[in-house]
């Protein structure tokens, strides 16, 4: 009877989890990155207007054919800044995840695979990372640094890549007892080449859903420093900073605000919806697909 | 003849799976009179389980359940959640197989008897105190008052059976249904926890359903037996009628697999070859066929109905049932 | 229980220790000559030299790490060149906002979120459940400073209930305090809810498929007692953890919102110190938030303890 019982209450305990196919959502989001993604990459070459050309006789100026979304407070063209914004968020939001899948990925993967005394190194230096609570790191950080969009960048991928090294690691060691590795290894496979051709292509799967949550963070983060005037410098547009400039008149014209909020907001929501929806597909634990 | 205290009628448990549905109990009718005990046994996953779950109510929420449960006049089944809550615990009892996972581990062992006690008998806390320490010296278990502020996992497997059993008896249920209740236990104590329960309900003049693999553990314990084997019942008579002679080649093999103390060491146990039948892919003929060595043209064709042997009250599902294969040929 | 305690002590001190290191390092090995910043526009080259003799920083990287590691540990995390205030003083000043602020935060929290939770594993894959699982994924991916702008916009500008900035101890008027607090506390609030419940949710649902929750049906316990006392405590192990995590959370979400919100806590001492480039100051915090947050860990190792008692009695 327990093994009856067993698998009556395994698929209980997973219904909640939604099923395989993509579903409605999923494209939508996809669907608003790709228009987000292609706008930013195009801003330079669409027939947009300067977004730091300020215009002080048209001061949070409403719509019009001439300025779409209207002015913001110093009469700069709401809708280039916020394509222009939509450039710098998402090229720290992409950039600097990637600095941390690899210098992450790498680190998890080794100390997965070797384990002793460097996965005690490794994990135990990634605890002193983390015990820094990480907004205050990055601002300690740019502090001294001086602010600009590399600095940014480097400080936010350093920030992640405890995170990746976890996920790396955790999925190494599953994988490290699997039979193709065991196999390998008895055929006297180097230690370099069990690692890029047997575990890399099994690790890299949960490592880029994993990296879609990681923008979506990151993105946060970029807007959470602009926002305080603490992220990138002015009077280069990015979605924090103008949230944050749009916070001066909220009485007299919240749209400032609300506009690059929403461009956030659903961003971010985007990013973490195909990410969540990847990592759910790629989590051993459901041995989906 | 007054009514059973319990009538199972028709009872079928349907769960929806990956693979399928799976029918876990098909079309079970079993009864049970008031301070009597009934054995069912069966190997894992005949259903036994799930049966006495739908007896319960306690199946899985995606379970569908078709048939009736009467009990003490009414139907389970149909009954409002509140009315059947009233009853659970009070009038009707269950003892668990595992005691490591059936006890709250957060909980103290005087919380987890005396809630059943105050929520059904409406005492206050030091009468419900008082008659918790009694429950446990009744159980067997030394210094009892000590007991009350301990948690599960300070006691052995063992004592937290007696534990649960203390649990079930706390309000003088009408039915108490044991579920496997030595499996999970140590050989040495499974005889003295039987004991136990046996003593307890001639004490309470309480009815018992006895679940199990073993029909070594019904055999000296329960009035009547029913033999169940992929879902459905396939042998009950009274106990002593099933070991005069039984008819289901099924019940033989389990019989013929428990082990007894007087074979010669290093004798193989003769174990049932082979494995159930898959039940979300259900067979046209006797479940059994498959494994069974008695198995002839018809068996794999159509499934045998319960019918009526020549001892009262004894009935079997077999077309060829032992001793009786050369009489019908095939 | 005793043992256990120390063993977790002795694990401590050598994160502390790197934690200690890796904040020195910050502070000495990145670009920006403190003696510069002080100096400002009198910098000469003789006036730096004279000062970096002054504060030592003309010593060797690790002498200086040891002589300052002596310091810190008798208390002296120094002072602020620029206001006088030793950096004890100024985070003593300050951290009963942010403590104020972070503990009504996550009570506001854990006062959404576990009920929400409770009701959700109860009812799991109903349309209440899909609706509240939903919105709580949807609230996070929902920055901190956004629901704060909303917030301030709706019961600041238009509704006008509450104030949007300013601060007066609670000793002084306790009823004006609380009211600068409310939305602060709520912004923090609503980016921690879906977390609790998310987490909380699952563990009940896990928790419901026990047996000793089928026992309990099966004694004819009344629902709300089975929800409440036999599954909420077992489930609530992962919880008490991610709520220990969150501090770190919280204390980057309080550094936001109290810039917002004007309240003078430790995050805006920060945000302040950065602003006028006070390197003292943010060294001394940064060590000491860390510090706390490595603290704050421990006790929630310690509170694993007393949710489960067979941590407590060394069976784990």
């Amino acid at each position: 009877m327990a093994t009856l019982e067993l698998s009556v209450q395994d698929e209980v305990a997973s219904a909640p989890v939604r099923g395989n196919k993509f579903g409605f959502l999923f494209w939508v989001a996809g669907g608003w990155l790709a228009i987000i993604l292609s706008l930013a990459i195009l801003a330079p070459v669409l027939p947009l207007q300067n977004p730091v050309d300020m215009d002080m006789l048209e001061r949070r100026a409403t719509f019009s054919s001439e300025h779409w979304l209207g002015t913001d407070g110093l009469g700069r063209d709401e809708l280039a800044r916020l394509i222009f914004g939509a450039r710098v968020s998402l090229t720290v939001g992409l950039i600097a995840p990637m600095i941390g899948l690899v210098i992450g990925g790498a680190l998890g993967l080794v100390a997965g695979y070797f384990r002793g005394r460097f996965e005690t190194v490794v994990v135990g230096s990634m605890d002193v990372l983390l015990a820094f609570p990480p907004l205050i790191f990055a601002l300690a950080v740019t502090a001294y640094l001086g602010q600009s969009v590399p600095n940014l960048t480097v400080i936010l991928g350093v920030l992640g890549i405890p995170a990746f090294m976890r996920v790396a690691r955790a999925a190494t060691l599953t994988l490290a007892r699997r039979e193709f590795v065991i196999a390998a290894e008895a055929l006297g496979a180097s230690h370099a080449r069990i690692l890029l051709r047997e575990l890399l292509p099994n690790v890299i799967l949960p490592l880029l859903a994993f990296f879609l949550l990681g923008v979506a963070v990151t993105i946060v983060v970029e807007g959470a420093l602009s926002f305080l005037g603490l992220g990138v410098p002015p009077p280069m547009p990015s979605w924090g900073s103008m949230i944050g400039e749009g916070r001066e008149s909220l009485d007299v014209a919240p749209r400032l605000a609300f506009l690059p909020a929403a461009a956030l907001f659903l961003t971010v929501l985007a990013f973490n919806l195909v990410g969540d929806t990847l990592r759910a597909l790629t989590d051993p634990r459901q041995g989906a697909l | 003849m007054s009514a059973p205290l319990l009538t199972i009628e028709n009872v079928a448990v349907d769960l929806p799976t990956p693979r399928g549905n799976l029918r876990a109990v098909d079309h079970v009718n079993l009864s049970l009179e008031g301070g009597r005990t009934l054995g069912i046994v069966g190997e894992s996953g005949c259903g036994k389980t799930m049966l006495s779950r739908a007896v319960l109510q306690l199946l899985p929420k995606k379970a569908k359940l078709a048939g009736r449960v009467i009990f003490d006049g009414q139907d389970l089944v149909r009954l409002d959640a509140e009315r059947l809550r009233r009853l659970r615990g009070r009038d009707l009892a269950v003892v668990f197989q595992d005691p490591m996972t059936s006890l709250n581990p957060v909980l103290t062992i005087g919380t987890q008897l005396m809630e059943t006690i105050q929520e059904h008998l409406e005492l206050d806390a030091p009468v419900a105190k008082k008659r918790s320490i009694e429950l446990l010296a009744a159980v067997g278990i030394p210094a009892p008052e000590q007991r009350l502020a301990q948690y599960p996992h300070q006691c052995s497997g063992g004592m937290r059976q007696r534990i649960a059993i203390a649990i079930a008896l706390s309000c003088e249920p009408k039915l108490l249904i044991a579920d496997e209740p030595t499996t999970a236990l140590d050989v040495t104590i499974q005889a003295q926890i039987l004991d136990l329960l046996a003593r307890e309900q001639r004490r309470r003049h309480m009815a018992m359903i006895i679940i199990t693999h073993d029909l070594g553990v019904v055999a000296g314990r329960a009035d009547e037996v029913a033999v169940m084997y992929a879902g459905r019942v396939v042998e009950r008579a009274p106990t002593s009628a099933l070991f005069k002679r039984m008819h289901m080649p099924y019940t033989e093999a389990l019989l013929a697999a428990i082990p007894k103390l007087d074979t010669a060491p290093h004798t193989p146990l003769p174990a049932i070859s082979g494995r159930p039948p898959d039940p979300t892919r259900p067979l046209k003929g006797c479940s059994f066929a498959p494994r069974c060595r008695y198995a002839a043209g018809r068996c794999h064709e159509a499934k045998p109905e319960l019918m009526d042997a020549e001892t009262p009250g004894h009935r079997y599902a077999c077309f060829h049932p032992i001793r009786m294969a050369e009489g019908i040929g095939a | 229980m005793l043992n256990f305690v120390v063993r977790r002590l002795l694990a401590m001190l050598p994160v502390l220790l790197a934690v200690s290191l890796l904040t020195f390092l910050i502070a000495s090995l990145l670009p920006g000559d403190l003696a510069l910043v002080i100096l400002g526009d009198q910098a000469t080259p003789e006036n730096v030299a004279a000062l970096r003799r002054d504060m030592g920083l003309d010593q060797p990287l690790w002498w200086r790490y040891l002589s300052w590691l002596g310091q810190v540990m008798q208390g002296d995390l120094g002072r602020s060149f620029r206001t006088g205030q030793t950096v004890l003083q100024a985070v003593a000043e300050r951290i009963p906002v942010s403590l104020q602020l972070m503990l009504m935060a996550e009570f506001i929290g854990l006062l959404i979120g576990v009920p929400l939770a409770i009701v959700c594993a109860a009812r799991a894959g109903g349309a209440f459940d899909r609706f509240m699982t939903g919105g709580a994924f949807a609230m996070l991916s929902m920055p901190s400073f956004l629901t704060a702008i909303l917030l301030i916009y709706l019961f600041a500008v238009e509704l006008r209930w509450l104030p949007a900035t300013g601060y007066v101890p609670f000793t002084e008027a306790p009823l004006a305090n609380l009211r600068f607090f409310v939305l602060p506390a709520l912004t923090l609030a609503l980016a921690e809810w879906p977390g609790i419940m998310r987490v909380l949710r699952s563990d009940m649902i896990a928790t419901l498929q026990e047996d000793y929750i089928a026992l309990a049906k099966a004694k004819g316990l009344k629902p709300a007692r089975i929800l409440f006392v036999h599954a909420l405590k077992p489930s609530s192990l992962t919880l008490v953890t991610v709520t220990g995590i969150n501090i770190g959370r919280l204390l980057g979400g309080t550094l936001i919102v109290e810039s917002i919100f004007a309240l003078p806590g430790i995050g805006r001492l920060l945000v302040g110190a950065i602003y006028t480039r006070d390197l003292v100051i943010l060294q001394g915090v940064v060590l000491l938030v860390a510090c706390g947050f490595v603290i704050v860990n421990f006790i929630v190792d310690m509170l694993y303890a007393v949710l489960d008692p067979r941590i407590r009695h060394g069976h784990a």
